[in-house]
This record gives C-alpha cells, sequence and structure tokens, in this order.
C-alpha cells in the first residue's frame, strides 16, 4: 500500500471527530433551508442564475479592456491602483503603504484573497500586527486558526468552544456561552481598535468598470468600519471581480446573499468610489486598490477552464456539498474549501500540490445545480482530472503531473478490452466463471461493503437465451 | 441529425450497461421484458460493452473515446437507444458530444446522443406505460441517482412509475438528494469519505423502516447494497434488499 | 507602469475571447406592486431583521420621533440642522435631547463621536420594498460614520421614494448619469452576525437599533 496523502490523513482525522461532523451538518442543513426558502419559484431562480451568468460571462470576456477603464476611473476618482501578479508582490505592495504612513497594525474587514497571500502572516513577519474584525475572523485568528469556509470562518466551532476561548484570551471577562454577550465583548474590543487604526483593509466583492465604484457586500458593519474610519484604506481584490455597468450590480446583489446565507439581502451593501473629498467630513483620506493575478491569468487562458473565473464566492456550492460536510474546511488545506476550493486551487497552485482534490469529487453535481453563475464545476473537476493525466502538454498548471504509470496501463489495457467485443466478452465470461478474481482486490470497498457479486451469467448470455433480436 | 420524436416507437435498442451485464442482469432482463411487453421491438447488440464513463471520469478521454466509438458504431438505427442507467444515460446523452467534440466521428456521437434515453424516462414520458399491481404490499424507499436527477433530470419519472403500483408505499428518508458515495472511482480514490457517505445513507434508508430499496441506477445499488450487506454480517443490522426499478416493476406486475 | 501590470494584460489579451450573448442581462421588472405593497413589504422585510418601523406623516412625525427620543432614554442626537428634517427638529430644541450637529471633521470630535453619541439620525434617498433597504448617499452635511457609530440610528424615508426592486431604484433615480457619491449604501437592518454557532445577533459592530420612520 502506498503512503496515504497529507489529504487523506487530514481526511481521516476529520472524519473521526463525530461531534465537529455533527456540528457541520446542522450548519449546513440550515444554509441549505434557508437558501431553498429564498427560492420560492424555480423559474426566477433559474432566470437569476441565467442573469447572473451572463453578467459575469461578459465581464470575463471583456476583461482587459474593462480593467483598464475600471484603473482609469479609480484613478480618476482618486484611488490609488496596484498590480500584482503574485501574493508576494501583492504583500510587497501592502507592506510599502503601511511603511509609507508609518503604520504598525491594521484593522482587516473580511477579505479572502488576504487569506490566500497569507498577508497576516506576512506582515507579522515584518513586524506589524494585521488585526480580524469580522466577527468569526476575530474569533479564528485569537486561536491561531484559519477560516473553515468562506462566508462563515468560524462554522466549525461551537458555542462552547468560542465561550472558552474569549475566557482564556480576555481573563478579565467572566465565562459566558451568551451569544449576545460573547458579541458585546468583541464589539467592545473592535471599537476601541477601530477608533485608533491608521489603516484598514478589506476585500471587494465587485468593482464597477463604468464608475470605478467598489461594492462590499456584509452584515456586521466591520466593513464599513474599515473602509470609513482609518484614515487610509487598502482594498485587495482578484482580477477577475470586475463587472462592466452599474446596473449588472442590482442582479448580483440580488442573487449572491440569498445563495450564500439564505438571506434577502446583507445588512450593509457599500459602493466606494473615492477618497474624503474636498469638504467631506470623514472617510479615509487614502483609498488604494491591489489588483492580484496570482494565476487567475492562466486559468482566463483556457474557454472551458475561464468559467472558473465567474465565481462570485456566495459559498453555496460548499454548503450543498455531501463531501465539505463531512470532511470540513481544514481538511481541504487550501484557502478556499469545497467545490470552488476543488476546482480552484489546483488551477491556482497546480495539479502537483492540491491535484488529489479533484479525487475528491463524487461528481453528484449538487455545487453545479446551486451555483449562482452556473459554473459547471462537475465538468471542471472532470476536466482537472484529464489535465492531471493527460500527456499533450494542457493548459493547467502541472498538466500531466498526476500520471501514473501503471494506472495509464490499467486505462489502456480497459479501452482495448472493451472496444475489442470478443476479448470483452471472453474476459467477462471469465470473470463470470472464476468469479473469486474479482473482488479481492477491492481493499477499501469491503471495509464497509461487501464485495460485489459477479453473475452466474451475464447479461449477454441471459439475453441470447431468450432470444433478444440481435440487429 | 435525426430526431426522435416522442411518438411510441416500433423498436428500441437496448444498452444494457457492463455493470448490469456482469454483476445485475436481471436488472437488464426485465427491462427488456418490460419493454417487449409494452409492443416494442429490442434490438441488443451484442457486441455492446461499456459506455466508456469510468475512463472519462477518471481523466482517460482517449481511452473512453475509443471504447465510445466502438458502441457508437453499433447504435446506428434512428430509433431510440433505451439505458437502465441514469449515468450511463448521462455519459452516452450529455459527456458524448463534449468527449466528440473535433473529432471525425463527432456527427455520429451526437446523433447516438440525441436518441438516448434512460429506461424510466422512456417508460413514463414516451411509452406512457400502465401497470397493475400484483404483488402484495410492501414498504420501500427509493434512491434516485444523482445522474438521474441532475444530469438526466428524470428524478420523477422513477415516482411516476412507482405510484402506479397500489400496494407499495414509498417512504421519505431524509437527506433523500444527497449523493450515495460511490461515484465510480471516488469510492476507490476516497474510501473513507465513500464510506462515511454510504454511512449515512444507509442510516437514513433503514430509519424509514423500508424493507427494500428501489433505484434506477446500479452502481448506487452496489454500494447501498454491499453496505446493507455488510452491516448485516458484521454489524448486527437487519438484512436490507436492494433492486433495481426495472426487475421490481417486472416482479410485481408479471402474471 | 508597472512591469506586473504589463505581464497581467499581456497574457490577458494573448488569448481569443468568445462573444457573449447578453440576452437576458437586464432588469426584468417581476413584480407589479403598488405603494401600498411597497409599503407593506418594505415594513415586513425591515421588522423581519429587528428594524424598527414606524408609519407616520408630514404633520405628526415630529412628535413620534420626539417620543421615541423619550422612551429610549437618549440624551442627545446627532442631527444634522441643514435638511428638511433637520430643519424641523431644530426649530423644536425643547421636545428633543441635546442635538448635536456633525459640524466638524471626525478628526475633531472622534472621541465624542464613539463614545457619546446615543443616536443619530439622517435623510435617505429612497428605500427598496422588495429587500427592506434604505438607500442612503451620505453628504458633507450627513456624513458616512452618523448611520455606522452610534447605537442607534434613526432613518426617515419618504415613501415616493419608496422603490420596488434596486434596479428599480438606480433606474429611476438615474444613478449613472447623476455620478457615484464617494459612497453609496444601501441599510437593511441594524448590524448582525451569526458567526458564532449560527446564532444571531444584533449590533456587532453598527448600530444596535434601526428606527425607520415612514412619511
Amino acid at each position: 500500500m502506498a503512503k496515504p496523502s497529507e489529504f487523506r490523513i487530514q481526511v481521516d482525522q476529520a472524519l473521526g471527530k463525530t461531534e465537529v461532523r455533527a456540528h457541520f451538518r446542522k450548519a449546513m442543513d440550515t444554509l441549505m433551508t434557508n437558501r431553498r426558502n429564498q427560492f420560492p419559484d424555480n423559474a426566477e431562480l433559474q432566470r437569476l442564475r441565467d442573469q447572473a451568468q451572463v453578467i459575469r460571462a461578459n465581464a470575463l470576456s471583456k476583461l482587459p479592456e474593462l480593467l483598464e477603464q475600471l484603473e482609469s476611473n479609480l484613478t480618476r476618482n482618486g484611488i490609488h491602483v496596484h498590480w500584482a501578479e503574485t501574493t508576494d508582490e501583492a504583500n510587497d505592495i501592502v507592506l510599502k503603504i503601511m511603511q509609507k504612513h508609518n503604520a504598525t497594525w491594521m484593522i482587516k474587514g473580511k477579505s479572502m484573497v488576504s487569506e490566500e497571500m497569507g498577508l497576516n502572516h506576512f506582515l507579522e513577519s515584518k513586524g506589524i500586527e494585521a488585526l480580524e474584525s469580522d466577527l468569526g475572523e476575530f474569533i479564528i485568528q485569537l486561536d491561531g486558526e484559519t477560516p473553515s469556509h468562506i462566508i462563515m470562518p468560524a462554522i466549525h466551532k461551537s458555542k462552547e468552544q468560542i465561550a472558552q476561548l474569549f475566557n482564556e484570551k480576555f481573563p478579565d471577562i467572566p465565562y459566558t456561552e451568551d451569544v449576545d454577550t460573547l458579541t458585546r465583548t468583541a464589539r467592545d474590543i473592535l471599537r476601541e481598535k477601530f477608533y485608533n487604526a491608521p489603516v484598514g483593509l478589506s476585500g471587494v466583492n465587485f468593482a464597477v468598470a463604468e464608475t470605478g465604484t467598489l461594492c462590499l457586500v456584509e452584515n456586521e458593519g466591520n466593513g464599513r468600519m474599515s473602509t470609513t474610519i482609518p484614515p487610509v484604506h487598502i482594498a485587495v481584490t482578484g482580477i477577475e471581480k470586475v463587472v462592466e455597468k452599474l446596473s449588472d450590480i442590482p442582479p448580483l446583489l440580488s442573487i449572491l446573499p440569498r445563495s450564500a446565507t439564505g438571506q434577502p439581502i446583507t445588512t450593509y451593501f457599500n459602493m466606494i468610489s473615492s477618497p474624503r473629498k474636498k469638504g467631506e467630513k470623514d472617510g479615509p483620506e487614502e483609498v488604494h486598490l491591489v489588483l492580484l493575478d496570482n494565476g487567475r491569468s492562466r486559468i482566463y487562458s483556457d474557454p472551458e477552464l475561464l468559467a472558473t473565473l465567474r465565481c462570485i464566492r456566495c459559498g453555496a456550492c460548499i454548503n450543498h456539498c455531501p463531501v465539505y460536510v463531512r470532511i470540513g474546511g481544514h481538511s481541504y488545506g487550501t484557502v478556499y474549501p469545497g467545490p470552488i476550493g476543488t476546482i480552484l486551487e489546483p488551477q491556482k497552485s497546480g495539479l502537483k500540490v492540491h491535484g488529489e482534490l479533484v479525487q475528491a469529487s463524487s461528481l453528484c453535481g449538487a455545487c453545479g445545480e446551486v451555483c449562482p453563475v452556473r459554473i459547471p464545476i462537475p465538468s471542471i473537476i472532470n476536466r482537472l482530472r484529464y489535465e492531471g493525466v493527460r500527456q499533450d502538454g494542457g493548459s493547467a498548471l502541472d498538466a500531466g503531473s498526476k500520471r501514473k504509470p501503471l494506472e495509464a496501463i490499467t486505462w489502456k489495457a480497459w479501452s482495448w478490452a472493451a472496444s475489442h467485443p470478443s476479448v470483452y466478452n471472453l474476459g467477462s465470461t471469465v470473470a463470470t466463471q472464476v468469479r473469486n478474481l474479482v473482488p479481492h482486490n477491492l481493499g477499501a470497498w469491503t471495509s464497509v461493503r461487501t464485495a460485489p457479486a459477479v453473475a452466474d451469467k451475464t447479461l449477454h448470455q441471459q439475453l441470447k437465451a431468450l432470444g433478444v433480436d440481435h440487429e | 441529425m435525426s430526431q426522435v420524436t416522442r411518438q411510441k416507437p416500433d423498436t428500441v435498442y437496448f444498452f444494457g450497461t457492463c455493470l448490469i451485464d456482469l454483476m445485475f442482469p436481471q436488472a437488464g432482463v426485465s427491462a427488456v421484458q418490460l419493454l417487449q411487453r409494452a409492443g416494442i421491438k429490442v434490438i441488443y447488440p451484442p457486441a455492446q460493452t461499456c459506455c466508456g464513463q469510468p475512463a472519462w471520469n477518471s481523466g482517460y478521454r482517449d481511452e473512453a473515446r475509443k471504447v465510445a466509438r466502438a458502441q457508437i458504431a453499433l447504435f446506428t438505427k434512428p430509433i431510440p437507444i433505451i439505458i437502465p442507467s441514469g449515468s450511463c444515460a448521462g455519459m452516452m446523452k450529455t459527456h458524448y458530444p463534449e468527449l466528440f467534440s473535433g473529432e471525425a466521428d463527432e456527427a455520429q456521437a451526437l446523433d447516438v446522443a440525441s436518441r438516448v434515453y434512460e429506461l424510466t424516462e422512456f417508460l413514463v414520458d414516451v411509452l406512457n406505460i400502465s401497470l397493475t399491481d400484483l404483488g402484495a404490499p410492501i414498504e420501500i424507499a427509493v434512491h434516485t441517482s444523482c445522474s438521474a436527477r441532475r444530469e438526466m433530470g428524470v428524478a420523477d419519472k422513477i415516482e411516476q412509475l412507482l405510484g402506479q403500483l397500489q400496494n407499495v408505499k414509498v417512504l421519505e428518508q431524509a437527506y433523500k438528494p444527497e449523493c450515495c458515495g460511490f461515484g465510480g472511482t471516488f469510492a476507490v480514490k476516497q474510501p473513507e469519505i465513500s464510506a462515511a457517505m454510504v454511512a449515512d445513507k444507509t442510516m437514513h434508508l433503514r430509519n424509514t423502516g423500508a424493507t427494500q430499496v428501489i433505484s434506477q441506477d446500479c452502481g448506487c445499488l452496489m454500494n447501498i447494497g454491499g453496505a446493507f450487506d455488510y452491516q448485516a454480517k458484521h454489524e448486527n443490522k437487519k438484512p436490507l434488499n436492494t433492486q433495481h426499478i426495472a426487475e421490481f416493476l417486472w416482479e410485481r406486475t408479471h402474471g | 507602469m508597472s512591469e506586473a501590470r504589463t505581464h497581467i494584460f499581456q497574457r490577458l489579451r494573448a488569448v481569443p475571447r468568445p462573444e457573449v450573448d447578453t440576452t437576458g442581462r437586464d432588469y426584468v421588472p417581476i413584480y407589479d406592486w403598488d405603494r401600498a405593497e411597497r409599503i407593506k413589504r418594505f415594513t415586513e422585510r425591515m421588522q423581519a431583521v429587528r428594524a424598527e418601523v414606524h408609519h407616520s406623516d408630514r404633520d405628526s412625525w415630529l412628535n413620534l420621533l420626539a417620543d421615541l427620543c423619550k422612551a429610549k432614554g437618549l440624551t442627545n442626537l446627532l442631527v444634522s440642522p441643514h435638511t428638511e428634517w433637520g430643519q424641523a427638529i431644530y426649530q423644536q430644541v425643547g421636545e428633543f435631547p441635546t442635538l448635536q450637529d456633525y459640524d466638524r471633521a471626525i478628526e475633531a470630535w472622534k472621541h465624542e463621536m464613539f463614545y457619546n453619541i446615543d443616536a443619530s439620525l439622517t435623510s435617505t434617498v429612497g428605500g427598496i420594498a422588495e429587500t427592506g433597504s434604505l438607500i442612503l448617499w451620505p453628504t458633507e452635511q450627513e456624513p458616512r460614520i452618523m448611520s455606522l457609530v452610534p447605537p442607534v440610528h434613526f432613518a426617515i424615508l419618504d415613501t415616493q421614494h419608496l422603490y420596488t426592486t434596486f434596479a428599480e431604484a438606480m433606474q429611476e433615480q438615474d444613478w449613472l448619469n447623476q455620478g457615484m457619491p464617494t459612497n453609496a449604501l444601501l441599510i437593511s437592518g441594524p448590524s448582525k452576525s451569526a458567526d458564532i454557532a449560527q446564532v444571531l445577533a444584533y449590533g456587532v459592530h453598527g448600530p444596535k437599533e434601526l428606527v425607520v420612520i415612514l412619511i
């Protein structure tokens, strides 16, 4: 037996944690029910999905032009635009802005791109603290963890665990499991931080090329705080987040929160088009946007894989995934977990690093069924399996790197037999006659199932005996 | 490209699938009998083997195409192709067009794809079959395969067929639309996750109190049935039968 | 121009890009709600996320507001004297808690804003019935954090500007040609989070209470 991979080990550990699994199941059930309740009319849901897909696909088809337009409008509005090919470059850009302002720390709104950059660790290594202010992110940062879900980062933690964590980190505050009290504690601590923060950092949900507007979706108000109170605001986002028109925003906003958490809308939808103007009394004096590539332009080069970039990061695919609900977000060992991570991470970091993820799917199609922008996730998983074993180059990073000689020979032999009926029928006849040959090799299968039994007579033999026509 | 009408044809092709050929031939025989009883002549090209899906889902596209090509050559007449499996039907209907895109025989592949029907879909939508239940009262649960449900969109057909059987009561399991964890090579490549999925699936099916589980896909049945058998042998749980819809229908309706 | 920018654009431009059929992209009105229906929907949605909604009119809103301030035990109210609503409030100073104008840049009174202001009142440029949302375009008189930092936020919405959907509001108000402000906001309830074990908690970073007065 080959040594189990890191992924398999993490999966195994996760599957063993019965309580955590029950917790995930309950959480995902709630999210699925909430989403379903938001779309009582299936025809309207499908129309909205079509609309959202067209908007995102259109934006991608004009991506370079729209990025130029976005840059020029943002610049005209007084927002500084920076470009980063890699996460290292993006981190450096943020660091330079911090240094320019002699800032020793920053407050952060929720941003998955900053997770992708590993920004917190990077800044820490430069002696700069990055404090998370989204309640979920704040909690996991206290515990030294990473998000286990892209929209509910602390979903793996129970109320009791959070209560214990707060008690450990803030011993002056009495132990409580009351969610309102825990929330108030975080509010009080972070209010003071917002008050003093020299720099605020946020992500971006949509960037409107036509007007040079950055849109943020959130419930707590930490996103507004991070982008309004500190004198400097840095937004980080992927180059794919741009849309063409202002009128593209309402349909996307209509489908995003409903797909994500099953809310009709989030508490705040925050559209930022410039830094503080003369005469205005608040808001940052300086706003920066860092546009990160990090493999996106490679994904862009393949007409099928391109669909990956339509993603609006709602997390519906994660909420509906029968694999995610059982292994949780951390098992993936990636920034983005679940089906979207399964297609995005191997493309970003290469099949060598995360190629195994594309095997961790039963291709059940639940993800593709709920995706608000109709990304054919199962097809892309299938495509990446092909990329992993193909021998003729390919588009994905590390294409061909997952090809194993024994497996390749087996499929070759199979295809030869199955395309030569006389051989195939001989083979299956042999199999039915020497039935014990088949099941023994099934190791993993038989740990929870009996071996499948080969029938006495094949269908071929039986239909022949029944005289069913051959042509 | 030939257009298949929803009119009842005189003759159809039957594609039995490799899994049924080897492991569940009775399901194939029953499907043929159901079609014949409805007055349809059934042609079973004996050179058929496999739709190519195992290789396709493993990324071995050239190998899948080679096998698929051998099937395409067998189903040339402009008549429907009936497949007693949502997953193999889905392979031929939705993935052959991708697999043969840009190939010299793309037109033939598209033609085959356009004539594919999953068995229950054909029985309901084309034959409008009417069934008389001759069996004893029974409580069953239905597991619809993910490919029948999401790829073929025919999840309601099996329910409609079972709904015609007077003495059959279909009990509803929790998490009904969720995957059973088979997923072809997934069950072998990620056995731990697959095991967790089938453990949950069998638990929910057991909890209904049904004595039998029916599906339109033998892949799921091999997975679910194998787990039921294991649980009966090693975990002291009640044995539970699994059966393909064709076999179940035939057994309950033939005189 | 940075090297990164050049490289990114080179890669994006190197590939052929498919034309996208944009049929179905534009806004399709799906509801036919009259004003009464819009008010009903707006109210239901707002109340579902624990916002207070009061139906009032031009004659009685001032008394209503004064009563609400008393009932909530507010000691001060941040409100601009330069808006239609603010003018009316400042004419009845005696009926209200201490009125405070946001008349300086935040830096000059940040501490007071963060720790001493009980409540604020702002106008709105419109509302959205479908989602129960207020539209705010903060101005020099009513800056951005008025609707964010104080624990209680009163918002007045003239129901003439209550639209059915966001798309309709954007279109009717012609946002594109007006030009986007520094900050435009949709506010749909008080600040909330379900990040702790999916239990809904209100007042995380923004206001704990949102009070909407419909005129």
